[in-house]
């Protein structure tokens, strides 16, 4: 028995994001009272997996697992989980994750429980609480079968330092390379900003801001705060701003600690991606905006005065510290 | 090319979400359900356009009762040739893909195409689980998908950005945004769908693998507490200091 955490690493790198998923897969671990197995493909700083909790790291480096292949990682994962007889998997909600984890559930013919946002409760049953309907509510969802796999929505839980010294083993599935079916042609990665499903502060802007040449105040105060930028719909859609801003019932769910809408009017598909976050602040001239109604604060008034003053007051403070 | 395009029922988009018998039903009072926006705008939309371009059949599947046979003559107004019903209740994740795994052996097709997520369950687990039982490729979230020859090249979500890889059919593909323009469905579509093939399947035996014990809405929020727009670095404070969040 173990629980077994698939720690994805980028271009070398472990995001925060994975130590939330080391720590939640410690949190199991403790509650079962096992220890935590960490699966890693490519060289990075197993080490680090260490400091949240987990015992071993198995490393993978054979070449064939390069580059991401949804239908090889699983099968490596159901085989270290077969081997280490893993009762739970642990990993991310995120793009990979939602390619593996449903692969590795017909492997394993284990229940997945996708998107959760808290730990297992382990009484008489294994339930776990995620969300659904895009974000209007939670749903306790019960794993009936032997070995649960959790895929665990990103900030929806905290990052702990557990500090064990990893054993770190070099591993190798030794799988057929027939396995691999998916070629890699190009990555493109947006440099030097935090994705948007991982940012803890967003600073997000609606039609309100009139134009995409009126976007500049936005990111200088996203940049101040130290924030990632998002967007509402109708402005993806005109080309005003990049689609994976585009957050809402059909773009993408976030949960940060801080989302601060400027110039949008909060319509029930946009609040769906959003409503989630720990504390929405609103800027908007429309006091009958129903975004106040999601909001904790709110600022009635026109963000091409609002904004610059944030700005400033944001640059003071920084300044001060 | 035959393609095959799994289609789920949804709540409007607007729809206020609230549960009945102890939290442990979805109730369906006064909601207009849809089909899943994923699978009808830019799964079944590019499965058509292939079709268009290349020649083929476009069929459409969809686990679940026949009061949802609705939602499947909206998806055959939209172009689709056929569509097949798997008679059951979707239990979970694993059992819905189990039904359609077990059809689409049967019919051999070259593409099957799925949304990103349902926006009620939001599980981005079908496809994944389908492309396992099928033991084919599986490209997810994908908002770009050529086909040349037997070659499928697809534009895909990753972390923080997106990929560009390709595989070969028969495969599963999972559709987000861009990867079609939505079709407003029209009066010829909607006439031709009443009269197009709807084949019911009795439904596979399989236990599903999870089950939900209740719901819960989101905890309400207090009321929104005003800040004066001539001094909005009191929102700072307020962020820094009562929110700590900043
Ligand atoms: C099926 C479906 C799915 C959808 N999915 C999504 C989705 O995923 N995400 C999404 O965002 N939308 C989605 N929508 C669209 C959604 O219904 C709204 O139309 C959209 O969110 C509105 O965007 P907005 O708030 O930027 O623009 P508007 O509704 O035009 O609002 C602009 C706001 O800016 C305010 N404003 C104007 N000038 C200023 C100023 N100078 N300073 C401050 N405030 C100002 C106005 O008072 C107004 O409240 C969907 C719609 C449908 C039907
Ligand atoms: N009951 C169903 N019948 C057919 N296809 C479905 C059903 N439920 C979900 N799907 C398909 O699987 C995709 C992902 O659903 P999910 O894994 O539940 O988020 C949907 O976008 C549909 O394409």
């Amino acid at each position: 028995m173990s629980v077994l955490v698939y720690a994805e690493s980028t271009e070398g790198i472990y995001k925060k994001a994975v130590f939330e998923q080391v720590s939640y897969a410690h949190h199991v671990a403790q509650t079962l009272g096992t220890d935590v197995l960490a699966l890693t493909f490519g060289e990075a700083g197993y080490d680090q997996l260490g400091t949240y909790g987990a015992n071993k790291v198995l490393a993978v480096k054979n070449d064939l697992y390069k580059d991401f292949d949804a239908g090889l990682y699983a099968a490596a994962i159901a085989k270290a989980t077969q081997n280490s007889g893993a009762e739970v998997i642990v990993m991310a909600h995120n793009p990979s994750g939602r390619a593996v984890a449903p692969r590795l559930s017909v492997l394993l013919k284990a229940g997945l429980v996708s998107g959760a946002v808290d730990y297992p409760v382990i009484e008489g049953n294994f339930k776990v609480k995620r969300g659904v309907y895009s974000g209007k509510a939670f749903a306790y969802c019960v794993v009936d079968s032997p070995v649960k796999i959790i895929s665990v929505t990103p900030n929806a839980t905290s990052i702990n330092e557990n500090p064990v010294e990893a054993l770190i083993e070099e591993w190798d599935p030794g799988l057929d390379s027939n396995l691999k079916k998916v070629k890699v042609k190009a990555v493109d990665r947006i440099k030097g900003k935090v994705p948007l499903p991982e940012a803890e502060l967003v600073v997000s802007a609606g039609r309100g801001l009139k134009g995409p040449e009126n976007w500049g105040m936005i990111e200088e105060l996203a940049e101040v705060l130290g924030a990632s930028t998002a967007c509402s719909r109708p402005v993806a859609d005109s080309g005003w701003r990049p689609h994976y801003e585009h957050v809402g019932q059909t773009g993408g769910t976030i949960r940060p600690n801080l989302y601060l809408a400027i110039g949008i009017s909060g319509a029930i598909q946009h609040l769906a991606g959003v409503n989630q976050s720990k504390v929405i602040a609103v800027i908007n001239t429309d006091p009958e905006a129903p975004f106040f109604k999601a909001a904790d604060y709110g600022i009635i008034g026109d963000a091409f005065e609002v904004v610059p003053k944030l700005i400033e007051a944001a640059k003071k403070i920084k300044q001060d510290h | 090319m035959k393609i095959l395009v799994c289609i789920s029922k949804v709540p409007d988009t607007t729809s206020k979400i609230t549960f009945k018998d102890g939290d442990t039903k979805f109730k369906t009072d006064n909601i207009q359900f849809i089909v899943n926006p994923y699978d009808e705008w830019y799964a079944l939309v590019r499965a058509l356009e292939l079709k268009e371009a290349a020649g083929g059949s476009v069929s459409i599947i969809h686990v679940g009762p026949a009061e949802n046979d609705p939602i499947i003559r909206k998806a055959l107004a939209i172009g689709a040739d056929n569509a097949f019903r798997i008679n059951a209740e979707a239990k979970d994740a694993y059992y819905t893909a189990f039904q359609i795994a077990a059809h689409a052996r049967e019919e051999a097709y070259d593409l099957i195409l799925v949304g990103k997520e349902t926006i009620d369950f939001n599980g981005s687990a079908i496809g994944g689980m389908l492309a396992q039982m099928l033991e084919m490729p599986f490209e997810s979230m994908c908002s770009n998908l050529q086909i040349d020859d037997n070659k499928l090249t697809v534009e895909r979500e990753i972390e923080g950005g997106k990929e560009i890889s390709e595989i070969n059919l028969p495969c599963v593909v999972s559709a987000k945004k861009d990867l079609a323009e939505q079709r407003i469905p029209n009066m010829r579509g909607i006439m031709a769908a009443r009269t197009k093939p709807l084949q019911v399947l009795e439904a596979q035996d399989c236990e599903a693998l999870t089950h939900i014990e209740k719901f819960e809405r989101l905890p309400e929020k207090g009321a929104c507490k005003y800040i004066d727009a001539e001094h909005p670095e009191e929102l700072l404070n307020l962020l820094h200091n009562e929110a700590k969040v900043i």
